[in-house]
């Protein structure tokens, strides 16, 4: 990326805030994903908008009331919502009614795989649905606060009070139950299928070694853990909720036991939001006062793509080429960077 | 009220023991033509029967902080409720909490002060209790829930007074003040109160900790200010004041109120204060002051619930207003004498 070119000695930083083009989408956004060339802002309720390289907003009504979760493997989105569906909405703009809850309960947490199959979680239960199989389902003992397929295989994580349930729905009473705690909410596998990481309510992180199920305890956040993002690779995994950017080592078999974080681009506001760049060691990051940063992981070298002094950064995503940054803040004020 | 408190969603908790009426009551609020809009989050789904699109099932999650503190328990559910209620901003004015008849009360109000994005978003206005006139005496012998939901309540709704006679009620009310004799209390049939009564109280809000004397009903009018010689060893004693109207004293569940127009000294009193929410907080349900601190021209007001505690100065003492320190307890087994004790060695002497 030739673009990124800090200057090492300069006093004030190097800022690419004149070539952002500013999206204003009128309404609340909560995460951005990219499906094809578009950029898909999600608003906090009913709508999804498309924005394009020219900046032109195309909305699309997926939901009826509040959209609770939302997944993206790139070619779709999946999203739940608290008027109990769960739906799909492709890179033309088609949405797709997936399930509805027979009760109309809360769709809490969504999880797509790479080979089609997805899975959403209302109350306790936890239910996947891949290729023309039958929905299978599974009960955990608490809420489920956070869903994520497994790398490999089909095998679902269904984080909740105190711990986290693997699961292979393809396989009866394969459940296994991995203990800690306190209530985990979103969760997450490493790229390389190694490593399993869970954010609590708490403010920490929570980790297993799947080989042998060994505990890392990721802990000294400020506040809660809302946004986690693999680097390229899956060398570190990038967060948010302290005043810099923590980006947990996970390139060695042992993980983070044991190692400090690297601590990038502190500021004095609270990191909201992250994302990795998919091919390069940079890492684009937002913040509560509104300022967007990307960083370089090597040095922590910062370009600023956003000035501060707005509400706080709500979604921010690379496209997958890591050619276009797209981000917005919670009343829905954003821009879109392309490199 | 500051701004921020103010652009903050108010959160009605309704608590009462099984069958006293807590789905009337709500029914009543969401069906009242008073251009609010409510989101509801209530244990049974279709009790309701009010058309409403922001009601949502909760299943009661209590979870425990991880902080190794046991008194902190939250509801986990209501953390992620929130979150997703957040999500629909302006589409409701206040928030109303149902609990189960057999709930205590605490982990929900707890969830209010300990999660962050909860507290960001939203504050608590009051606990509502809604009470059975005619079983309320016999539950409070035998249900320890009830009796909870009692001595946690800002207002308690007094309800079905029709099917109980003039001596019945004024059994049950004083039974009600042995235990809490802070809560407003309105007598019902049907929870026919009106909602100014049970909604946007305010009553966690420190600037409107104004009032912490008694609330006493006008038939309630014989001077409270005797002292009371308890003997020990048996159930319920009460006693006569002349007027007819019984004084009870419940042996479990108490309020202690303390007293003084001399000037506290506040790096005696706040060590205390900490000290004993720390060590008897698990008895304390809820604690209110107004202070009065040597060589201080503000008044400082605090609140808590078990062993949280909230604090701050308020405002400036205004002239001729008497400066006392006053302070409530209500608990289980409070240690009277020892709190007593501890109060007077914050006075300045």
């Amino acid at each position: 990326m030739k673009e990124f070119t800090p200057a090492s000695d300069s006093a004030s930083i190097v800022s690419v805030t004149d070539r952002v083009k500013p999206v204003a989408l009128g309404m609340a956004v909560t995460s951005v994903h990219f499906l094809g060339p578009r950029a898909a802002f999600v608003g906090g309720e009913e709508n999804v908008a498309f924005v394009d390289a020219q900046g032109e907003i195309a909305t699309v009504a997926v939901h009826s009331g509040g959209i609770l979760s939302v997944a993206s493997d790139g070619k779709r989105l999946v999203m739940g919502g608290d008027d109990g569906k769960v739906v799909s909405l492709d890179a033309k703009g088609e949405v797709t009614l997936l399930a509805t809850d027979p009760k109309r309960r809360w769709i809490d947490a969504v999880a797509l795989h790479a080979d089609g199959a997805f899975a959403w979680s209302a109350g306790k239960t936890a239910t996947v649905k891949s290729g023309k199989t039958e929905e299978k389902s599974i009960e955990v003992p608490s809420t489920v606060g956070g869903l994520a397929f497994a790398p490999k295989g089909l095998r679902l994580a269904i984080a909740h009070y105190n711990g986290v349930t693997l699961w292979f729905p393809n396989m009866a009473g394969s459940a296994e139950f991995l203990p800690w705690a306190g209530s985990h909410h979103a969760v997450t596998f490493s790229p390389d299928n190694k490593f399993l990481v869970t954010a609590m309510h708490e403010p920490a992180l929570h980790g297993w070694r799947l080989a042998d199920n060994r505990h890392m305890r990721m802990t000294g956040y400020p506040g809660r853990v809302r946004s986690m993002s693999w680097s390229a690779g899956g060398k570190g995994l990038a967060t948010s909720g302290a005043d810099t950017v923590i980006i947990w080592p996970f390139g060695s078999k042992d993980g983070p036991m044991g190692k400090e974080p690297a601590m990038l681009a502190p500021l004095q506001a609270r990191v909201s939001v992250v994302a990795c760049h998919p091919k390069n060691d940079i890492l684009a990051a937002g913040y509560s006062d509104g300022t967007v940063l990307m960083v370089r992981l090597e040095d922590g070298a910062e370009i600023l793509v956003r000035r501060n002094g707005t509400p706080p950064v709500a979604a921010i995503a690379w496209n997958a080429k890591g050619t276009l940054l797209a981000f917005a803040d919670e009343n829905g004020d954003g821009g879109l960077l392309e490199l | 009220m500051s701004e921020a408190t103010s652009q903050k969603i108010p959160v009605t908790v309704l608590t009462g023991y099984l069958g006293a009426g807590k789905t009337t009551l709500l029914n009543r609020i969401l069906s009242e033509n008073h251009g609010k809009k409510y989101a509801v989050i209530v244990n049974e789904f279709g009790e309701i029967g009010i058309d409403n699109d922001l009601i949502i099932g909760a299943d009661e999650e209590v979870f425990e902080m991880n902080n190794g503190c046991i008194c902190c328990t939250v509801r986990g559910d209501l953390v992620r409720i929130m979150d997703g209620l957040m999500k629909r901003k302006g589409k409701f004015d206040a928030i109303i909490v149902e609990t189960t008849g057999l709930a205590d009360p605490a982990p929900v109000a707890q969830t209010f002060f300990v999660d962050e994005d909860v507290q960001k978003n939203a504050r608590l206005d009051a606990v509502v209790t809604v009470a059975d006139a005619k079983w309320l005496s016999d539950r409070l012998k035998d249900a320890p829930e009830a009796k909870n939901q009692i001595a946690f309540a800002d207002v308690i709704v007094l309800n079905k007074t029709d099917l109980v006679n003039k001596g019945e009620l004024a059994e049950v009310e004083a039974r009600i003040r042995g235990i809490n004799p802070y809560a407003k209390l309105h007598r019902t049939e049907r929870c026919s109160v009106a909602l100014a009564d049970v909604l946007d109280r305010g009553a966690f809000d420190l600037d409107r900790i104004l009032d912490i004397e008694p609330d006493f009903l006008e038939a309630d009018d014989h001077d409270h200010d005797h002292d009371h010689h308890h003997h020990h060893g048996h159930d319920h004693h009460h006693h006569d004041h002349g007027n007819g109207l019984k004084h009870y004293h419940d042996e479990e569940m108490q309020s202690l109120s303390l007293k003084t127009d001399k000037p506290l000294d506040p790096n005696v009193f706040m060590p205390w204060l900490q000290n004993l929410v720390q060590i008897e907080g698990g008895k304390i349900l809820r604690s209110k002051g107004i202070l009065a601190f040597h060589d201080d021209e503000d008044r400082y007001v605090f609140q808590g619930v078990h062993m949280m505690l909230e604090g701050n100065h308020q405002r400036k003492w205004k002239d001729g207003e008497p400066r006392e320190s006053r302070l409530i307890f209500i608990g289980r087994e409070l240690p009277e004498e020892a709190i007593r004790k501890g109060f007077e060695s914050c006075i300045v002497s």
